[in-house]
């Protein structure tokens, strides 16, 4: 297994911009739609190189959306990207009845995704899109955890008939995973081996997972570290053999605990290998404003929570369900 | 009962008033055996657009090739008002799209011909799935895009839209698209009956004047007696004029339409916007109809 190492930090929304300029270069067919806010996520670039297939639709999320459903029946690749709040939820019933519905090979990219934006506030960290996407049929849906994936993620997403949508964030986050990283569509990826405690994280949350791990380590815990950007097609296999070979699981995401990556892997877990699962994500509420680093920690989206709930999960294992107890106080774990 | 269909097809020629009044007469027929068959779905939008239908399949208006339905470049129709799909199953049917014995599997299980279009059913004609209003025309502008911005091809895309469909917000970010974009190969077709489920459009939600608004938005708007075949074959005339002139603008047709046209006890009431004749009153429109 590669051993993954920070190489500096990037804002994941670079690797989509890049990415679409790739894209661009590749297939004639690629167009880009802008929402307005073309430098924030990127589309700037591609609009830059392509002028001719780059069409600004302005503040009309819905109508965006519609009429890339629009140019993909006429054989086109259309990116419409924006923020996750707006492309994603605010143009919700055009997902699901003009693009999946009518399995439209619409991409739309989702920036500005939880609350790592930072001193916007709430109304613009989306926290609830990946709940919604997951239920949509024929979508793809990716969270990948940092720049270089996001990158791979926005080529594989064109590169895939049918719709799609990947999630990328504002702020400059760890950048550890390379060329040589493995990055397929409806595949986790084991990012660090071990068979005390699974974690499975998406987005920035897998570099934390990666601290938790170290820190674990030092207690003599291995922990699997399982990276998991695609959340639809989702890897089955690699979750049903960390519930089986671990026994105890975490996830982490920067998105409401209900509905996202957690679900997703307690739906297979449930199903094919029951274990214990904590779930590190927000916790039914709005973001707020604030520096991105320390809403990640005032929210508890950091490797400490991941460290103190894989010690929980593991607990849970151990003593069966009827020793469960509830954890007060994350506290106690980290002091521990 | 019998309501079998008749295997009479029409071709897409220019034909004259009398013509398109036998065509027209047979796409409404065929609307209220449907219904009558299915015992569920709207009778009154479908009657309100007939006329425009048989202008638009069966006047040499659109280039289609019912034996080739996704041929390039050919022009597009999107039934942005879904609901009112039992209209144009008529006007594929009678086009030779599919055999009209299919017509009497509306609404049945796995049907191509569902409740509201479904691309996935893979019924020949239809481009695209609709229903939640308002979603259609904006579809609509995304091909006339590509015809005329990317593929720089010569091809038209029309639209309809019902007239409380306009009430929906997505319809004027549409319609600001397509003159933004100044595509003149887009035709958009409001079936101006002055119902919706609830009522008179003025007392739901008042969205009059229709062709002040879509003149302000850009469009070359031509208002006409949606059942005047002589006045709806010069609207569609005039959007072909604005295409082939490089008008850089939209055409609107507003079609003053009477919902549940041409059946006695439909025509006008709103009370038939959702609902499918029985047995006994499918007997009766079609005799109105005869």
């Amino acid at each position: 297994m590669q051993k993954l190492t920070l190489n500096g930090s990037k804002p994941t929304r670079f690797g989509f911009g890049e990415g679409l300029v790739t894209l661009g270069e590749r297939y004639d067919n690629v167009v880009v739609l802008g929402g307005d806010i073309t430098g924030s996520v990127m589309t700037s670039l591609f609009k830059e190189k392509f002028p001719d297939r780059f069409f600004s639709i302005g503040i009309a999320e819905q109508n965006a959306t519609t009429i890339a459903a629009g140019l993909a029946l006429s054989g086109k690749i259309p990116f419409f990207a924006s923020y996750g709040a707006f492309c994603a939820l605010r143009n919700a019933d055009q997902l699901r009845i003009s693009v999946c519905y009518n399995e439209a090979n619409v991409k739309i990219g989702g920036g500005h995704a939880g609350i790592s934006v930072g001193p916007d506030g709430a109304t613009h960290q989306v926290l609830e899109e990946v709940a919604f996407l997951r239920t949509l049929p024929h979508m793809t849906m990716l969270v990948p955890c940092d720049y270089t994936e996001t990158l791979k993620a926005t080529i594989a997403m064109g590169e895939k008939n049918g719709p799609a949508y990947v999630r990328f964030g504002r702020s400059p986050v760890p950048l550890f995973t390379t060329a040589d990283t493995p990055f397929e569509i409806g595949k986790a990826q084991v990012f660090r081996e071990g068979n005390d405690v699974a974690i499975v994280a998406c987005g920035a949350m897998v570099w934390e997972a990666m601290l938790a791990a170290e820190e674990l380590a030092k207690r003599g815990i291995q922990a699997r570290v399982i990276n998991s950007p695609s959340i639809k097609p989702f890897d089955v296999q690699t979750i049903t053999d960390a519930a089986r070979e671990c026994g105890a699981i975490v996830t982490a995401e920067e998105h409401q605990i209900h509905g996202g990556l957690g679900a997703a892997t307690a739906e297979v877990v449930a199903k094919n290998a029951p274990a214990p699962i904590e779930f590190v994500g927000v916790k039914d509420s709005f973001g707020g404003s604030g520096e991105p680093e320390e809403l990640m920690r005032l929210f508890g989206l950091t490797w400490k929570e991941i460290y103190a709930s894989a010690l929980k999960a593991m607990e849970r294992r151990d003593k069966g369900s009827s020793g469960y107890r509830q954890v007060r106080d994350v506290e106690q774990y980290i002091g521990a | 009962m019998n309501f079998d269909f008749t295997t009479t097809t029409f071709d897409n020629r220019r034909h004259s008033a009398d013509e398109l009044a036998v065509i027209a007469k047979e796409i409404r027929q065929d609307i209220i055996k449907m219904l009558a068959i299915a015992k569920s779905g709207h009778s009154g939008g479908p009657l309100s657009s007939a006329d425009i239908f048989a202008v638009l399949y069966f006047n040499g208006c659109m280039n289609y090739d019912s034996q080739n339905p996704a041929m390039p470049g050919r022009d597009r129709f999107i039934l942005s008002a879904g609901h009112m799909c039992p209209v144009q199953y008529a006007a594929l049917a009678n086009a030779g799209f599919f055999p009209k014995e299919e017509l009497a599997t509306l609404r049945q299980y796995n049907t191509r011909l569902q409740g509201h279009p479904a691309r996935d059913m893979g019924l020949p004609g239809i481009e695209t799935s609709s229903g939640s209003l308002g979603q259609g025309i904006s579809v609509a502008v995304g091909m006339a895009m590509s015809d005329k911005l990317l593929d720089k091809n010569n091809a038209c895309v029309f639209a309809l839209t019902g007239d409380g469909e306009l009430q929906e917000g997505s319809v004027w970010e549409a319609a600001m698209a397509a003159s933004n974009f100044g595509l003149d190969n887009f035709c958009w077709i409001i079936d101006n009956n002055d119902c919706q489920i609830d009522g008179r459009l003025r007392d739901v939600m008042n969205v009059y004047p229709i062709v002040d608004k879509c003149v302000s938005f850009g469009f070359d708007v031509v208002e006409c007696n949606g059942h005047n075949f002589d006045e709806l074959a010069a609207a569609f005339d005039a959007f072909k004029k604005n295409h082939a002139g490089n008008s850089g603008k939209p055409t609107a047709i507003i079609a003053n339409t009477k919902m549940g046209r041409g059946v006695s006890f439909m025509e006008d009431s709103y009370k038939w916007h959702g609902m499918p004749p029985n047995s006994e009153q499918a007997v009766q429109a079609l005799k109105d109809l005869a």
